[in-house]
């Protein structure tokens, strides 16, 4: 190895090392005497420090230690817009799956803006994690406006599922229960289609397993806000911005030209 | 190399120069050549300011280069070893300076090798943009030779990337990459230019200025919020404020100094937060977190009223979030409402630029002083309080003169030998936390250091950045033999652009840190950690053509640093410590940070 111990080991001159020193508050003054020893680090140890009685919940809210901590989760739908561009549910995807948040479907789909997309998020999170797929999403560069829909959001989601056809005419009035329709009828399955809150469609596939299901496929949730409030803060702004423009047939939007270069920009 | 020359021979002054040609290549007195996307690319560099960008050629990005070299009044270039110092170099220019540093690669290995450096940007949320060359279009998709997902690949580690397939676009996107990139919370952005985009002829230009709207945030905090912040601080008993790196990023020291001043409060830095107020401020209890003082500990552990500034609640700051700040109401100021109550509730959340926030908290807390006649001794207790722990809890070490250097001692003693704003780099170890324990921080920026992601290597190619941002100021790199050794190629490109840095090297002949936490948690059985063999770092300077010392004895500390300072080019001192020596005080991860170990024993 490599160590050296030439003649700067014998050298007994420190003031240098003195001279730095000096100004430190004389706290590495023991080198003009090696033989004046330091101490390590001092003072009173884990058990004879005073140390706080509170405490905070695993989510960093501060509690009353006697008390259980319980922040219960909600299910919630989040809407938001984004640009309709390339890459846009591969980011909201990942950022789902990196920070762990526990979505229970992500819908995503056209607007009446060209230029903008909506996707819906059911979520399960406490309130904090709800609080923070709103941020976590707003972030985005893409992500236009996001909301938490109230309770009284209109939702919907679609169920289609194909079952064995050996009790056609109960399968019929299952179907009739639900509001469904019969999309297909074939010697073997019967394929039907249910729409509704994602607990009707809960309640209708478990309806159907009595006749055996075979396949299943569910849409997730779509929703917008009830009556003349508007799902998201930027709608009504872009609702009103995407306006056809008479002379151009093109949509009028400004604010997201960049996402086609072509729209005409003249008129704002 | 003409670049090096450039990089070498540029007066600040012209740097500093407004310039209105963003396009270059159309000066009056030459004939316009017709101008590409690569031209774009670097047309929006130069409109952004941009001064030096830090890289590594290859097939795919070679366009841009050639528009580089073209480019009249565009930026100089830094040639790199490897891709991902070039990413922590463009990372610490962007610290130092507080503008975003550039740095560029090719397509495949070379966008592979910047993800590191990228991550690393992301986790500090510092102001960089990455230039990424990529295979032609029309192979996308194929598998094509060094075709990688680049965009794919760094989504999660950017605030945002974009594919600019379009020569007509690459000028505003470019733009946009690198105005985003400093903007608000600053972070790393990234685009990517395939082949043919960059070669296509286009008449469109940058398009400065353009910004995604929201990051267009209101910098003054919401008024009410505001209010009730300051009458909790008010109110409180034992406030302390908690200065992070935001503070530095949006410069908010004077901000922060003078509210420390007027309400005469404690206060504590996070790590990246460290300068933001001088470390031998009165009121200053250093750091807080895994390493932290013992002061510092005690008082975010007692406070009843914590304001935190720009700082994102790290588990190293807060160990088990249970225990951190456990009684105390949180008033958290940040330009990035994602960060309120992300870790740590908080009860007054203040989303505004560092600096506006502290002042509005200032002044509705200068008008309620008066109002309330409230008495200027008024936390006085507290203070004691404070200033006890610290007498309690002094940052010291045993130093035999007869055993090994102590690594701290040598810390101590290159702060002494250098000037005030000195700017040190790291790599990621004890080294680390020695250097920043034992050097007294006085100023913003002079700190540059792998924070949240803790990319052993940053150091050196991080003392190069901060050298080219920085020429004038002395640049200290802190390294461990393990660290070290991940990016001590760059040692040819500080030799080859001459800078003058010094990088000591606290040798331990081990991953010391490692080492560390297997004698403090897996009984002291050294798997990978302890190296049978080291190689020699200063015949490897030498090589390098770096000048390289070696010591290991007290004598010889203060002359040898003072030499490798004085040596007029970047130097290496092999700085031999005690192999022993450990990092306290000590949280372990999770803990709870009153319950601070002063050595093993504790733990
Ligand atoms: C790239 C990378 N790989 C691994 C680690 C894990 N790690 C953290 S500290 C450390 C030891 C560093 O050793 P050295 O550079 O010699 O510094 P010392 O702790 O001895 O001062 C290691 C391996 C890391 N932080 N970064």
């Amino acid at each position: 190895m490599s160590r050296r111990n030439g003649e700067a080991a014998e050298a007994e001159d420190a003031a240098d090392a003195d001279d730095a020193d000096d100004a430190e508050d004389g706290a590495n003054s023991q080198f003009a005497d090696p033989s004046e020893r330091r101490e390590g680090l001092t003072g009173p140890g884990p058990d004879d420090r005073p140390r706080p009685a509170e405490r905070r919940s695993k989510q960093g809210v501060r509690i009353d230690p006697e008390a259980e901590a319980s922040h219960p989760a909600r299910r919630t739908t989040i809407s938001a817009l984004v640009k309709h561009e390339p890459g846009v549910l591969a980011e909201v995807a990942g950022l789902v799956s990196r920070r762990q948040f526990d979505i229970d479907s992500l819908t995503v789909g056209p607007t009446t803006n060209p230029e903008t997309a909506r996707m819906t998020l059911t979520i399960e999170e406490p309130e904090p994690g709800v609080r923070q797929v709103e941020k976590q999403l707003e972030k985005l560069v893409p992500v236009i406006s996001v909301r938490e829909l109230g309770r009284d959001a209109v939702r919907r989601e679609l169920a289609v599922l194909k079952v064995h056809d050996d009790r056609p005419a109960a399968v019929e009035s299952v179907v009739e229960m639900f509001d469904g329709e019969v999309l297909d009828a074939q010697p073997g399955t019967v394929t039907v289609e249910v729409t509704g809150s994602s607990a009707e469609v809960d309640r209708a596939v478990e309806a159907f397993q009595r006749f055996g299901v075979r396949e299943l496929t569910r849409t997730g949730t779509a929703a917008l806000a009830r009556g003349n409030e508007w799902t998201t803060h930027a709608e009504e702004e872009r609702y009103e911005r995407q306006r056809i423009d008479p002379r151009t047939n093109r949509a009028t939007d400004q604010s997201t030209t960049e996402t086609a270069p072509g729209a005409p920009t003249d008129d704002d | 190399m003409s670049e090096r020359a450039r990089t070498a021979a540029r007066p600040t002054e012209e740097a500093a120069e407004p310039r209105d040609d963003d396009r270059p290549e159309s000066s009056d007195d030459q004939p316009a050549e017709p101008a590409t996307g690569a031209d774009a690319a670097i047309a929006a560099l130069t409109a952004a300011d941009v001064e030096h960008v830090f890289g590594v050629q290859g097939g795919a990005i070679m366009p841009v280069y050639d528009a580089l070299a073209n480019a009249e009044a565009g930026p100089s270039h830094v040639t790199m070893a490897h891709e991902q110092a070039a990413a922590h170099a463009a990372d610490a220019y962007g610290q130092v300076t507080g503008t975003p540093g550039v740095c560029m690669a090719t397509s495949g290995p070379g966008a592979t090798n910047l993800v590191t450096g990228i991550a690393d940007a992301d986790m500090d949320s510092d102001p960089f943009v990455a230039l990424t060359g990529q295979v032609p279009t029309e192979f996308l998709g194929n598998d094509a030779f060094q075709e990688t997902d680049t965009v794919g690949v760094t989504r999660p580690i950017t605030k945002e990337n974009y594919f600019a397939g379009d020569a007509d676009r690459i000028g505003a996107t470019v733009s946009e990459a690198v105005e985003l990139a400093g903007t608000g919370r600053p972070g790393p952005t990234l685009v990517d230019l395939p082949k043919d985009a960059t070669t296509t002829e286009t008449d469109a230009g940058p398009e400065p200025g353009r910004l995604p709207t929201y990051y267009d945030a209101p910098e003054k905090a919401d008024e009410a919020a505001v209010e009730a912040a300051a009458e909790a601080f008010a109110r409180a008993e034992r406030p302390v404020v908690l200065a992070g790196g935001g503070v530095v990023k949006a410069d908010a020291a004077p901000e922060l100094r003078a509210f420390v001043d007027a309400f005469d409060v404690p206060v504590v830095t996070t790590m990246p937060g460290i300068g933001s107020v001088p470390e031998d401020h009165e009121r200053c209890l250093s750091w807080a977190g895994m390493h932290g003082t013992g002061a510092a500990n005690m008082a975010i552990s007692h406070t009843d009223c914590l304001f935190a500034i720009g700082t994102r609640f790290d588990d190293r700051l807060t160990g088990g979030v249970e225990t951190f700040a456990p009684g105390a109401e949180v008033i958290h100021a940040d330009i990035d409402a994602a960060e309120i109550s992300k870790n740590v509730e908080a009860d007054h959340a203040l989303v505004g630029d560092a600096a506006a926030v502290i002042e509005q908290v200032h002044e509705k807390l200068d008008s309620r002083v008066e109002a309330a006649d409230t008495s200027s001794d008024r936390h006085a207790d507290w203070r004691e309080q404070c200033r006890e722990w610290e007498a309690e809890y002094p940052m010291t070490y045993a130093a035999p003169k007869d055993e090994p250097v102590k690594p701290q001692f040598v810390v101590e003693v290159a702060d002494e030998a250098t000037p005030d704003d000195a700017i040190v780099t790291t790599g990621v170890g004890q080294h680390q936390m020695w250097a920043a324990q034992y050097w007294t921080y006085r100023d913003p920026r002079c700190w540059v250091s792998s924070h949240g992601l803790g990319t052993m290597g940053y150091g050196l190619p991080a003392a190069i950045g901060a050298k080219v941002a920085a020429p004038d100021r002395e640049v200290v790199c802190f390294e461990g033999d393990g660290s070290f050794l991940m990016t001590v190629q760059e040692l040819s490109v500080a030799a080859r652009e001459n800078l003058d840095i010094t990088v000591v090297v606290l040798n331990n002949e081990a991953i010391g840190m490692v080492r560390q936490w297997q004698d403090a948690f897996f009984e002291g059985r050294h798997t990978a950690s302890e190296y049978g063999w080291v190689p020699e770092f200063e015949p490897i300077a030498e090589a390098f053509g770096a000048k390289g010392f070696t010591l290991d004895h007290y004598d010889e500390v203060a002359d040898t640093l003072e030499a490798a300072f004085d040596y007029d080019g970047p130097s290496v001192v092999d700085a031999q410590i005690d192999p022993r020596e450990n990092v306290y005080p000590m949280v372990p991860s999770g803990g709870d940070n009153s319950g601070f170990a002063l050595s093993e024993e504790q733990l």
